[in-house]
C-alpha cells in the first residue's frame, strides 16, 4: 500500500515530470496563457495517461518487443482521438483554444516515457496510479504557470476580472509579455529554481 | 578628499566582522571602492596593475552619457513648451529645469531598484558589490520615452537585473545588455507606453513649470517619432510636433520627439569621443555599426518601395533618427556583451547595423530595430569569438606543421 502511495506522490513532488524531468515543455508553454485551457489540458493528459498505462500494462506480456513503440502509439492515439472528440462535443470553446495541442498529446514525452519506463514493467493497478500521479504532476505545474500568466497578463482568472478597476485607474497595466510564450518559460524556470533551492538532493553535483 | 578618506577610515571598523553595522559591509565596501581606488595588492606571482579597475571604467561611460542626458533634459522641456506654444516666453533655464524635473525621477527609480537588488544579492552571497549597474542605471532612463510611468520602469529594471544579470552570475557574465533587456521587457510588456504617438512628449506641469497638455487645452500636435511618422505615413518627410517639416540638420541637433537620450547626434558624438579617447569603447565596433547600417539603408534606398516609406528614407537620415546612434555608441560597444577578438568586433558591429535597418524596413510591427538588432547579435557574440579564435589556432597549427 505504501508503495502505491509513493508511486502516486513522487510525480507530484520530487519526481515531477515537468519541473524535475523537464518533459512535456512545449505544451506547458503553449496552453498556459489562461487558466481554463490549462486545467482542461492537464485533465486530458491525466485521463489519457492513466488509461494508456492500464491498457499497455495489461498487454505488456503479449506485445512483441520490436514493435512495442508502434503498439503504444496506437493506444495513445486512440485515446487522444476520443478525448479530442469529447472536447469538441462538450467544450467547444476550450478545444478551439487548445487547437492542435490536444492532438499533440500523442507526442508528449511524458506519455511515452511513462509507458516505456513504468507500464511495460508493472501491473495494471500500479500503472493506473502512476498514470494519474504523473498526469496530475503535469497538471499542477500547468495550473501554477497559467494562474500567474492569466492574473498578471490579463488581470482575470477563469475569464473573470479579479484585479479591481480602481487599480487600473491608478495607472496599473496588464503585462503583455505574460501572454507570450517566453514568459511561460521564465515562470517555469522560476518554479524549477524554487524546487531545487528547497530540495538540495535535486541539484546535480 | 583627505577629509573624506579620514571619515571613511573612521567609520570602517563599524562595518567589519563583528562591528555594529556588519550587515551592511558590502554596501560600505561598494561605496568605499567607488570613491577611492582600492589599495589591495596581489600577494603572489607577478602582476602589473594600473588604477583603472572596472569602477573607474564604468565612471567614464557615465561621464560620456552626461551630454546626451543634459541634452535629453533640455529636449523634454523644449518639446513641452513648443507644443504649448509658450517657447518664446520661457527662459532657457525654465525649459531645462522642467526637463530636469521630468527626467530625474526616472534616474532615481532606475538606480534605487537596480542597486537595491545588486546590494541585496551581494550581501546575501557575501560578495563584493558589483559595479555593472552604474552604467545600466544611467542608460535605462535615457532609452525610455518621457511619459513611461515610473512603476513599470521599476518592474522592468528588477526583471532585467534579476533575469538578465544575476542568474547568469552578475556583472561581467551577462550575455545580454541589461539596459536593453529592460527596454525589451517594457516594449513587449507595455507596448502602449513604449511606442505610438502619445508617449514622447511630457504632458504635465511640474511645480508650476512646464505646461499641462493633458486636459485638452492644446490640440493639433503629433507626438510621433521620426521613424513612427515615416513608418505610418505616405512620404519620407518628417515633421516636428507642430507639423513643420524637419531636415537632416534638425535630426543631427536632435530637438525632436524620441526616447530621452537618443535624439541628439551631436550630444551622442561628444560621448563617443570621450569613450574613444579614454579607450573604454572600441572604435572597431562603433565604426562597423555605422558602415553596416549605411550600406543596408543605401541598398533599401536603391531598391525603393511604393508602399513602405521606410525603404525610401535617405540613408543619412536612417543613421540619425531613432536609437541608431545611441545604440551604436553606448550599447553595441558594451565590453561584456560584444566579442573580444578584433575581427569579431567588425563582424558583430556590421551585422548590428545590417539587422537594425532590415528590422526597420521589413517589419510592419515596430518602427525601430536597433534594440532587437543588438540583442540578437549579443546572442552571437560568443559564437563569433569562437570562430575567430579557432581560425587563428588552425592557422598557427598549419604553420607549425608545415615547418
Amino acid at each position: 500500500m505504501s508503495n502505491l502511495k509513493e508511486t502516486f506522490l513522487t510525480p507530484l513532488g520530487l519526481n515531477n515530470p515537468v519541473a524535475v524531468q523537464v518533459l512535456g515543455i512545449c505544451s506547458a508553454l503553449a496552453v498556459t496563457a489562461q487558466l481554463e485551457p490549462a486545467i482542461v489540458m492537464g485533465l486530458s493528459v491525466t485521463i489519457i495517461l492513466a488509461l494508456a498505462n492500464v491498457v499497455i500494462s495489461l498487454l505488456r506480456n503479449t506485445i512483441p518487443n520490436r514493435i512495442r513503440i508502434i503498439v503504444q502509439l496506437v493506444v495513445v492515439a486512440t485515446l487522444v482521438t476520443i478525448v479530442s472528440e469529447v472536447l469538441k462535443a462538450f467544450a467547444y470553446d476550450v478545444s478551439v483554444a487548445l487547437s492542435v495541442y490536444v492532438g499533440l498529446i500523442i507526442t508528449n514525452c511524458i506519455l511515452m516515457g511513462r509507458l516505456e519506463a513504468f507500464a511495460m514493467a508493472n501491473g495494471p493497478v500500479d500503472s493506473l496510479v502512476d498514470g494519474i500521479g504523473n498526469g496530475l504532476g503535469y497538471a499542477i505545474i500547468l495550473v501554477i504557470v497559467a494562474f500567474i500568466r492569466e492574473l498578471f497578463g490579463a488581470g482575470t482568472l477563469f475569464g473573470y476580472q479579479v484585479i479591481p478597476d480602481c487599480l487600473y485607474e491608478a495607472g496599473y497595466m496588464n503585462c503583455g509579455l505574460m501572454l507570450m510564450p517566453p514568459m511561460a518559460l521564465i515562470i517555469l524556470g522560476c518554479i524549477i529554481w524554487a524546487m531545487r533551492a528547497k530540495n538540495p538532493e535535486l541539484q546535480e553535483k | 578628499m583627505k577629509a573624506l578618506r579620514n571619515f571613511l577610515d573612521k567609520v570602517k571598523p563599524n562595518f567589519e566582522e563583528g562591528g555594529k553595522l556588519s550587515a551592511f559591509r558590502s554596501v560600505f565596501d561598494g561605496f568605499e571602492t567607488f570613491l577611492f581606488v582600492p589599495n589591495t595588492v596581489s600577494k603572489s606571482g607577478t602582476h602589473i596593475h594600473d588604477t583603472i579597475d572596472s569602477k573607474r571604467v564604468m565612471s567614464f561611460v557615465v561621464i560620456a552619457l552626461i551630454p546626451a542626458l543634459l541634452f535629453g533634459m533640455y529636449n523634454v522641456g523644449y518639446q513641452n513648451y513648443l507644443v504649448a506654444g509658450t517657447l518664446d516666453q520661457a527662459s532657457f533655464m525654465e525649459v531645462f529645469f522642467y526637463g530636469f524635473l521630468a527626467v530625474l525621477p526616472k534616474i532615481i527609480v532606475s538606480y534605487v531598484v537596480g542597486l537595491g537588488i545588486e546590494f541585496t544579492v551581494a550581501q546575501w552571497k557575501h560578495e563584493e558589490i558589483q559595479e555593472g549597474f552604474l552604467v545600466s542605471g544611467m542608460l535605462i532612463p535615457l532609452i525610455v520615452p518621457i511619459e513611461c510611468p515610473l512603476w513599470i520602469i521599476a518592474v522592468a529594471t528588477a526583471f532585467a537585473v534579476i533575469f538578465a544579470k544575476e542568474i547568469f552570475g552578475g556583472t561581467g557574465y551577462n550575455i545580454f545588455n541589461v539596459a536593453l533587456i529592460t527596454r525589451a521587457f517594457l516594449f513587449f510588456a507595455y507596448p502602449t507606453k513604449m511606442s505610438g504617438d502619445s508617449v514622447w512628449i511630457a504632458k504635465e506641469s511640474i511645480f508650476g513649470l512646464g505646461n499641462d497638455l493633458a486636459n485638452g487645452t492644446v490640440d493639433g500636435f503629433t507626438g510621433a517619432t521620426a521613424l513612427g511618422q515615416v513608418a505610418t505615413g505616405s512620404t519620407t518627410t518628417v515633421t516636428d510636433a507642430l507639423g513643420n517639416p524637419v531636415g537632416l540638420n534638425d535630426m543631427i541637433v536632435g530637438l525632436m520627439p524620441g526616447s530621452i537620450g537618443e535624439t541628439s547626434v551631436i550630444a551622442i558624438m561628444i560621448g563617443a569621443v570621450i569613450l574613444l579617447v579614454s579607450g573604454v569603447a572600441n572604435w572597431r565596433t562603433m565604426i562597423s555599426v555605422f558602415v553596416g547600417g549605411a550600406l543596408t539603408a543605401f541598398l533599401f534606398n536603391a531598391i525603393g518601395s511604393e508602399t513602405n516609406q521606410v525603404w525610401n528614407l535617405d540613408w543619412m537620415e536612417h543613421l540619425c533618427v531613432g536609437g541608431f546612434c545611441f545604440g551604436a555608441v553606448f550599447m553595441a560597444t558594451d565590453p561584456v556583451t560584444s566579442p573580444r577578438t578584433n575581427c569579431g568586433k567588425y563582424i558583430f558591429g556590421f551585422l548590428i547595423g545590417v539587422v537594425a535597418i532590415i528590422i526597420r524596413c521589413m517589419n510592419p510591427g515596430y518602427p525601430e530595430g536597433m534594440m532587437l538588432a543588438i540583442l540578437l547579435m549579443n546572442l552571437f557574440a560568443a559564437l563569433i569569438d569562437h570562430c575567430f579564435v579557432q581560425r587563428n589556432i588552425n592557422k598557427r597549427l598549419s604553420r607549425l606543421n608545415n615547418k
